[in-house]
């Protein structure tokens, strides 16, 4: 049943890729090999049995025309039978033993492929994520893997037993007649360049077809999602023939990818037939002369059979191949990719206080946390208590080395202070906040934390010293608890719910039929984007961290919601140190320090009444008379 | 499946020669081993008769006769696939059409019903299945089952004797099936769903990697990775083990067959019932048999499948659109005045949203409309060109019932800027055309005008030919509100609602915006959603809702002065909790 196909996308380094794939695929090196030997055995016999039709017809059937039957006819080929029987157990018990091992060969491949593939990408550093459509990361998951699938399963077993059909009834054919074989050959070959021509054709029309499908379906969702504007505006007739003439275009490209596609098949198969009459009226001539003999004919036809059914399913077999080796390359791809770096060598450890004040560190959790500083030069390690103090100074950064998304930021925040950020779209709010915790570099300036430069602290050990809320909630499908809980994954169920009091969570948690045990699916569609919100804040809440950022975290939310969450996020910010990115004025007016963010600089910064009495653009923005885009 | 079989209709011609065609092809197929046997019989005969001439010249009129079949046979499977191509794919495009023709009759609660992600599966991927299976039909459905038959017809015809073994292989393929069928579908669907699954979580993580990484949580999630990757490893295994029995069983069930067959043929021949010829010949017709049969029984499972894609489709294609023209609709609206006579209406059955409203405005009034969150404020506008229908009571507009007026006519008067507007690929100048085809460039920049649209689309290096791209990305919010307005004013209304359109646009803008509506457009009647007092303040009256019930009517002074709500709200504004966000305020 012909399919519409995505054009085959040619691999870049062939040669390499399949190198590196038989690397993989020899891990299971017993069960390839098992394979192998089966699909040579099973091969062999499906070959071999084409024999036995010959001594049947000339030495059983042929004699015993006329005479009277007993079981006794069967003596003379005694030995043949038995073979036979032989063959054909050993055929099936091949085709088993072979379907088997193709089946573990392939599932235990893609494992661990996979998961090679899910390690690399979980350490690659945010800048990936963010240059990729998350679709295309997927795609490496699904498409690519799955064309793997298809070729370890099938094709390679095939491609194997095709090869050794075809050079075993090559050989058959040729003890029974060069000639006829000669024959076979000019015909087959013929065959061979039909399928070139037509799959170069039928390899357009699969392309034109793609290009009219996207614009079909593009076309559909984007009118489905806008139906409620084309009902207002009267336009339900201009898209039915704007639509129809879409339609009509990709009816034409599918028809004719289709066609090409379809008539391939009993093109073959017909020509395998006109081979046939031909192969049968030339052999039945040289029989007729003593050349050969009627049970002769016959396993020469079926091994004629053999030698092109395979030939002409070749040129597909190839193409998956070639998807597969491309697939492979690209998940390769992302294998290759270099994974975020660390070269922090300070760490964080849990650690209490001696008399004298000093710190030392200890296993057990204590709520005191200190930065442990082993100093290079001699060795000798200082420890620095945690507290939240994070300053900027003359921090310049761009995404691309090219256009400088923050230019000389200085800043700092002293322990338990609240810094927000104004400005608009694009001003390098969030970009401020991405680069205390690491996800990007810095290109100039430098960024401290606690006065330690954060290029020295171990990312994991400076990142579990800060806590987000961002204003996509980002829920894991699982328990609210799990969800909760995966701020910090030692915590009691008490510590769960005392997060989720902070956070304003545990009333409506309490009223759901399951309690914190309430499954989420799909990123928490079950519950509004109010409360998934007031879950991520006790996410936050239950890591406890010393540093909190807010990535418009009360963005799209209702007024009544949007006050339980301000009163979470109050318990949540006192004591600690906040950055927090603000769209709404009650969230900015109480902070220490606005800074009011435009291009990438810092144009105006105070609290709010200073600003308000300065009456430049935070004074625009707080009494409505600029428009943020 | 047979009930979207009339969408076949307009390429029924291909959709009925391809069978026939195949059919063709089958037997020219099938007799080819038939003349074949003669070839052998040819051969076996000169044995006796020793005239080898004579069967030389046999043996070509034989091949030719042969080739003659083979070519036929080709004419007609490849016209077959051609006809099969152009029956299918028509198909597929007719039902599409049928689709996207009977989503514009849905009325907005048809919409909602399905909603537009199910809408948009059904017409694509749902379509695409269908499409596959009715190609398979015609050329699949029809194609083992006759192979079947007739290689099945001449076996018998050959020797019925020998035929009888069929009578046992095939009941035996039935069985093993019948019995591995299900219990390989089970494991399948268990497996296809944990793959989902799998892959859903995948995505999950990477749309979280923000998470992941702040809260340092890689190694749990490669932990949690590595547990879905076995179990699906497994269960493909499970499901797997039960499909590679199939190939050796088929194989063991065809050798023992040609085993039979051989021992009865021989039999056969020894009482010579049976030539030797024709044994060969029933000898190439047990592939074709065995595997002609499996094929029909895979065939009608794919059907089964598709069924399911068949039957969303056609529910889309059977639902009535709820809202329609009436019978002798009036097609013009002769002024803008509107009445709400005691309007109840619920989305849902029993659950009111909007409760004994009455209130009228009268033709070129400028209406503002305020309450919290969920005060129905938007459905309450909606009634007005009928995008949903009242439960209760009555909308009237230029002193009609809305239900009198053609639907065209009533959508061509009121002009409405929704909430979740969007604007559509294309140029800036064919978005606000959908306004008015046939706008002048002058009518364009006009309404642009009063929009306070001209500014910035000028600023555009292509002005009004700037391309905005899919879903009207190109564009920032309050941009995009103010070209919506711009396009509802191009349609030069009656009335003119703006349903929360300037919640994204600076306070100086919107009260220029309001300022152009009252001098440019002064008959037309206007109603503004809001959430800003400022927005309303100047309206010459407002309609205050709180729950789905009129709380008050009155001009900005009198609400002031009188209702605490109205008051509330205009305190909480003033005191700078206006909003740095674009997304609505707060109340």
């Amino acid at each position: 049943m012909p399919r519409p196909k995505a054009p085959i996308v040619k691999p870049k380094d062939t040669k390499g890729t399949v190198k590196r794939l038989v690397k993989y695929i020899g891990k299971q090196k017993k069960l390839l090999i098992g394979m192998i030997v089966f699909v040579i055995i099973s091969s062999l016999s499906t070959v071999v049995a084409s024999i036995f039709i010959q001594p049947i017809v000339d030495e059983l059937l042929i004699p015993i025309v006329g005479k009277e039957f007993s079981f006794a006819v069967f003596l003379p080929i005694k030995k043949i039978l038995i073979i036979m029987g032989c063959v054909f157990t050993l055929a099936v018990a091949a085709s088993y033993g072979k379907a088997k091992c193709s089946v573990f060969l392939t599932q235990r491949t893609l494992n661990s492929l996979r998961a090679e593939l899910f390690n690399s990408v979980e350490d690659l550093p945010i800048r990936f994520f963010d240059t990729r459509p998350n679709g295309e990361i997927m795609s490496r998951f699904t498409n690519d893997v799955e064309s793997l699938r298809a070729f370890l399963s099938q094709g390679l077993s095939q491609l194997i037993s095709s090869a050794i059909t075809i050079i075993g009834s090559f050989c058959i054919m040729l003890y029974y007649s060069p000639l006829l074989t000669l024959l076979v050959v000019i015909m087959v070959s013929f065959m061979v360049f039909i399928t070139a021509k037509l799959g170069k054709k039928s390899s357009y029309y699969f392309k034109k077809q793609q290009k009219n499908i996207g614009i079909a379906n593009g076309f559909i969702e984007e009118t489905i999602e806008g139906q409620k504007v084309v009902k207002v505006f009267n336009h339900e007739q201009k898209i039915v023939e704007n639509f129809g003439e879409l339609n009509e275009n990709l009816r034409k490209a599918s028809t004719g990818a289709n066609t090409f596609a379809s008539i391939l098949m009993p093109l073959m198969g017909n020509l395998s037939h006109v081979n046939y009459a031909i192969t049968a009226a030339v052999g039945g001539i040289l029989a007729v002369n003593g050349a050969l003999t009627a049970g002769g004919i016959v396993a020469f036809l079926t091994n004629s059979r053999n030698f092109s059914q395979p030939i002409t399913n070749l040129s597909q077999q190839f193409n998956n191949a070639i998807m597969a080796i491309a697939g492979a390359e690209r998940i390769f791809e992302y294998i290759d990719e270099k994974a975020e770096t660390d070269d922090g060598y300070v760490t964080l450890v849990n650690a209490r206080e001696d008399e004298n004040g000093e710190l030392y560190e200890v296993e057990e959790h204590t709520g005191i946390w200190a930065w442990k500083h082993t100093h290079s030069a001699d060795g000798s390690i200082t420890y620095k208590r945690l507290r939240g103090e994070v300053t900027f100074d003359n921090v310049t950064f761009s995404y691309d080395g090219k256009k400088t998304v923050l230019n000389d930021i200085s800043l700092y925040a002293k322990p338990g202070q609240k810094i927000a950020f104004v400005g608009s779209t694009g001003a390098g709010k969030t970009t401020i906040t991405n680069l205390i915790n690491r996800f990007y570099d810095i290109d100039e300036g430098k960024i401290r934390y606690d006065g330690i430069n954060i290029k020295k602290i171990k990312k994991d050990d400076l990142r579990r010293s800060l806590s987000m809320v961002l204003q996509d909630t980002h829920l894991f499908t699982g328990t609210i608890a799990d969800n909760i809980r995966y701020g910090n994954l030692n915590a009691s169920d008490e510590e769960v719910i005392k997060a989720a009091k902070l956070a304003n969570a545990h009333d409506f948690i309490s009223s759901l039929p399951d309690g914190y045990d309430t499954v989420l699916t799909a990123d928490g569609i079950n519950l509004s984007q109010g409360q998934r919100q007031l879950l991520s804040i006790a996410r936050a809440a239950v890591a406890d961290p010393p540093v909190l950022i807010l990535d418009e975290a009360t963005s799209s939310i209702d007024t009544r919601t949007e006050k339980l969450i301000e009163q979470g996020m109050d318990k949540l910010m006192s004591g600690r140190t906040v950055f927090v990115i603000a769209h709404r004025l009650s969230t900015v007016r109480n902070a220490n320090a606005i800074m009011v963010l435009e291009h990438g600089e810092i144009i105006e910064r105070g609290d709010h009444d200073n600003l308000i009495e300065q009456k430049g653009r935070y004074y625009q923005l707080y009494t409505g008379q600029f428009e943020l885009s | 499946m047979f009930k979207l079989l009339k969408y076949a209709k307009r390429y029924r011609f291909f959709a009925l020669i391809s069978p026939v065609l195949m059919i063709g092809e089958v037997i020219f197929e099938l007799l080819i081993p038939q003349v074949m046997a003669d070839i052998v019989e040819t051969i076996n005969g000169i044995s006796v008769s020793g005239n080898k001439e004579e069967a030389v010249s046999t043996i070509i009129m034989l091949g030719v006769k042969m080739l003659g079949l083979a070519v036929c046979s080709l004419f007609c499977g490849a016209s077959a696939a051609i006809t099969a191509s152009f029956a299918g794919m028509g198909f597929g495009a007719e039902i599409r059409n049928a689709l996207i023709r009977k989503v514009q009759t849905f009325s907005f609660s048809n919409i909602d019903r399905f909603s537009t992600a199910s809408l948009i599966t059904r017409t694509t991927t749902d379509v695409t299945t269908v499409q596959n299976t009715f190609l398979m039909l015609i050329r699949g459905l029809f194609r083992a089952p006759i192979m079947l038959v007739v290689a099945l017809t001449i076996c018998i015809k050959k020797s019925a004797e020998v035929s009888s073994v069929f009578a046992v292989s095939l009941p035996i393929m039935i069985i093993a099936l019948a019995i591995a069928g299900p219990i390989a579908l089970k494991r399948f669907r268990a497996m296809l769903k944990m793959f989902d699954e799998f892959n859903a979580s995948i995505q999950e993580n990477f749309a979280n990697i923000r998470v992941v990484k702040s809260f340092v949580r890689s190694s749990h999630e490669k932990k949690k990775f590595k547990k879905a990757n076995d179990d699906l490893m497994n269960a493909a295994i499970y499901a797997e083990k039960i499909i590679i029995l199939g190939e050796p069983a088929l194989m063991l069930l065809m050798f023992l067959t040609i085993l039979s067959i051989l021992v009865i043929s021989t039999k056969a021949i020894a009482e010579q019932t049976l030539a030797v010829g024709e044994f060969t010949a029933i000898f190439t017709y047990i592939m074709q048999i065995l595997m002609s049969f499996l094929f029909t029984i895979l065939m009608l499972a794919q059907l089964f499948m598709s069924e399911a894609s068949a039957k969303r489709i056609h529910e889309v294609l059977k639902e009535e659109p709820d809202i329609k023209d009436p019978e002798n609709p009036i097609e013009s609206v002769s002024d803008g005045s509107i009445e709400f006579k005691d309007v109840s209406f619920a989305y849902a059955k029993g659950k009111d949203v909007l409760d004994g409203i009455s209130f009228k405005i009268e033709s070129g009034e400028m209406v503002g409309i305020m309450g919290a969150t969920g005060s129905a404020k938007s459905s309450l506008v909606q009634l007005i060109p009928r995008l949903y229908d009242v439960d209760g009571g009555e909308v009237l507009v230029a002193g009609k019932n809305v239900k009198s007026y053609s639907l065209e006519a009533l959508r061509e008067s009121v002009s409405m800027v929704l909430q979740k507007n969007v604007l559509f690929s294309g140029t800036i100048a064919e978005n606000l055309r959908w306004g008015n085809e046939n706008a002048t460039d002058e009518e364009l920049k006009r309404a642009c005008r009063i929009a306070d649209a001209d500014s910035f689309v000028e600023a555009f290096p292509d002005g009004y030919n700037t391309d905005l791209g899919q879903g009207g990305v190109n564009v920032s919010g309050g941009q995009k509100q103010r070209l919506c307005i711009a396009r509802a004013i191009l349609k030069k209304p009656k009335i003119l609602i703006l349903d929360d359109s300037t919640s994204a646009v600076d306070t100086a803008t919107d009260a220029r915006i309001r300022e152009g509506l009252r001098k440019e457009i002064p008959d037309t009647t206007k109603i503004i959603i809001a959430q800003r007092i400022s927005s309303v303040s100047d309206c010459d009256k407002i309609v205050l809702l709180e729950g789905g019930k009129i709380n008050d009517i009155g001009t900005h002074d009198e609400l002031i002065e009188r209702n605490e709500i109205y008051r509330d709200i205009f305190n909480s504004q003033q005191k700078g909790s206006a909003d740095f966000d674009l997304q609505g305020g707060a109340v």
